[in-house]
């Protein structure tokens, strides 16, 4: 039911008492989700907000589907903005809120209860309408601010860390809920977060903000295997990031398959999804390991990257598994490249999302 | 909540400060008790008396409106924009409670005067501020605009810009953005300044009495029956005075305890 637009930023500075936007461009194309990563303070919000045309830029400009909507009001661009804590009208009820947008544009009463259900009906808040805002949770009331932006089948949806204030399962479950929505409507949609793994979860491709400059943009992908700086490389951090089928195993575990290798995990979920392992969680050694971890592979050394008392030894089992050890380890089991090793990690350590 | 006098020093505070509760109900329940309701009755059936209380109420009235139309987007402006001089319009809109109110008639009475330059122009189109309704509204909106600008500002600052931003993206002109979101947030502050604009102006007497001495507002018309007749003849219109502001402000702080149960 939504439209959906191509943004593309040009040569962006916007210059703000305590926030900084340093020539940003980007090319959204029409319909992808473009997830911005950064630390907390690096203009990300700044950035969503001239875009939607709340801050005037010092210089550069905006183009929505090809148009220029640099000196656009934001009443007339057709953007959706969704905020952190939702910023829900207090004084209207679900229904109020929804219907705000829809009100403004004259719209039969008839006409504007008829969106404001089905677009309920499609984030399941149907059941909230006559409520305040003041009594929902925290979930209910993103997708209140969801429903309320979405009604009006914005070009562009503007999501500015929409998931930060949730506790860690409302979040799962609303990010899966962005991804439906954006499948369901095709919303043109840019998401700011400084969670790598939301990022990764949701973005058709991240850009990586730092200091009000875009540091670099690519797949998610190649975000973590090259990151193309120091910056990025830190933020991201080292991990072991997989993309593969999830499927029931025995025993009560699930299995995850990916280049052949079957790997045990705890979780409910199924189908195509991303698990990562922290490298510290992944035990290294010479003779195979009689252990309680469920998952123990056979692999050769491929890298060894010293960062002084600590050790990234990258293993190819195939897929690369990179796991972290003291230097001292390293010269005890006498690792180097080339070696055949062992692996094991506990399916506990594999975090699906 | 601890008990009140749970220790000395605690017992000791509530003596010291009943004592200034003492002094402010004190005077106000001798007055209201000294005069019998028949004599009440008779006061305000008195038509000097009523046309006095109603054109205060009515003058105050106007002031507060003049005040809601200028000042409600003054305040808004002093909540939403930070700009080099903003403490000097702050200062200035809090100068009024700061000066003497007889004095500020006197500054008043040398711009609105007859012979002053607004005076005059005013009294080309027949409205004349010396002792007339206009002088009072003057003296009254001077005296106690503070009031309502301050709690309308207080009021704007507490809606959260984002609300704004937020109704912008869905389609709202600043206009409509105002109407629809910042103001109906803010509009307790704003009745609750407005109520208290209000009660203050129709209390005014220092201001108002070098302005327009005639037609008389409650207050002069009590301070004249005061010098003239004695306190025998002044109580019965304190009388009436103190209960129609009492409740006035009785309506307010109800307004606000509106205000804190909702936040």
């Amino acid at each position: 039911m939504s439209g959906s637009g191509s943004v593309q930023v040009r040569d962006l500075w916007v210059d703000l008492k305590e926030f900084h936007l340093r020539q940003i461009n980007l090319e959204i194309a029409a319909g992808e989700y473009f997830v911005i990563l950064g630390p907390t303070g690096a203009g990300k919000t700044v950035f969503l907000e001239t875009i939607a045309g709340l801050h005037q830029p010092h210089q550069g400009h905006i183009l929505l589907n090809g148009a220029d909507v640099t000196d656009v009001p934001p009443e007339r661009r057709g953007i959706g903005f969704v905020y952190q804590d939702y910023a829900l009208f207090p004084h209207l009820s679900v229904a109020g809120n929804i219907a705000f947008g829809l009100k403004l544009r004259r719209m039969g009463r008839k006409a504007v209860e008829e969106r404001v259900a089905a677009i309920s009906r499609l984030l399941s808040i149907d059941h909230l309408l006559h409520r305040m805002p003041g009594t929902l949770s925290g979930g209910e009331q993103q997708r209140v601010a969801l429903a309320r932006a979405l009604v009006v089948e914005p070009w562009l949806l503007l999501l500015d860390e929409p998931l930060s204030a949730l506790d860690p399962e409302t979040r799962e479950g609303l990010q899966r809920e962005l991804a439906r929505l954006h499948q369901a409507l095709g919303t043109t949609t840019i998401h700011v977060t400084h969670d790598f793994e939301e990022a990764v979860a949701l973005g058709d491709r991240i850009g990586v903000v730092n200091e009000g400059r875009v540091v670099q943009v690519g797949s998610p992908e190649e975000i973590f295997r090259k990151p193309g700086s120091e910056f990025v490389a830190r933020f991201v951090g080292v991990r072991n990031i997989f993309r593969g089928e999830i499927h029931p195993g025995e025993d009560g575990y699930r299995v995850l398959s990916l280049d052949g290798v079957k790997i045990a995990v705890v979780t409910d979920l199924v189908g195509q999804m991303h698990a990562s392992i922290r490298p510290e969680d992944i035990i290294i050694s010479r003779e195979p390991l009689r252990s309680s971890a469920r998952n123990c592979f056979q692999g050769r050394i491929v890298n060894i990257a010293n960062k002084g008392t600590v050790v990234y030894v990258t293993v190819r089992v195939p897929p690369d598994f990179t796991c972290v050890i003291t230097r001292r380890s390293l010269e005890e089991m006498e690792l180097r490249e080339g070696l055949e090793v062992y692996i094991a990690f506990k399916a506990s350590a594999v975090h699906i999302f | 909540m601890k008990p009140l006098f749970a220790d000395k020093m605690r017992t000791i505070f509530a003596i010291l400060g009943s004592l200034l509760i003492l002094f402010i109900a004190w005077p106000l329940l001798r007055t209201v008790t000294a005069s019998s309701p028949v004599l009440l009755w008779q006061t305000l059936l008195d038509e000097e008396v009523r046309d006095s209380i109603l054109l205060t109420f009515y003058a105050s009235l106007v002031a507060t409106g003049l005040a809601f139309i200028c000042g409600v987007p003054l305040a808004y402006l002093l909540a939403r924009l930070d700009f080099p001089g903003k403490w000097l319009i702050e200062g200035i809109i809090d100068v009024p409670i700061v000066v003497p109110h007889s004095a500020a008639g006197i500054a008043l009475l040398m711009v609105f005067g007859r012979r002053a330059l607004l005076g005059r122009a005013f009294g080309l189109l027949g409205v004349k501020f010396v002792s007339a309704t206009p002088g009072i509204v003057a003296a009254m909106l001077f005296v106690s605009l503070s009031f309502l600008v301050n709690a309308a500002r207080e009021g704007f600052e507490a809606v959260d810009p984002r609300l704004e931003r937020v109704a912008r993206t869905l389609g709202a002109s600043p206009w409509r953005t105002f109407w629809r979101v910042s103001f109906p947030l803010a509009w307790r502050s704003i009745l609750s300044g407005a109520i208290m604009m209000w009660a203050r102006g129709l209390s005014e007497f220092g201001a108002v009495v070098i302005l327009a001495y005639h037609p008389m507002v409650a207050p002069v018309l009590l301070y004249e029956r005061f010098e003239s007749f004695g306190l025998r003849y002044a109580r019965p219109v304190a009388t009436l005075m103190i209960l129609i502001c009492l409740a006035v402000f009785v309506a307010l702080r109800m307004v606000a305890g509106r205000k804190g149960a909702r936040g």
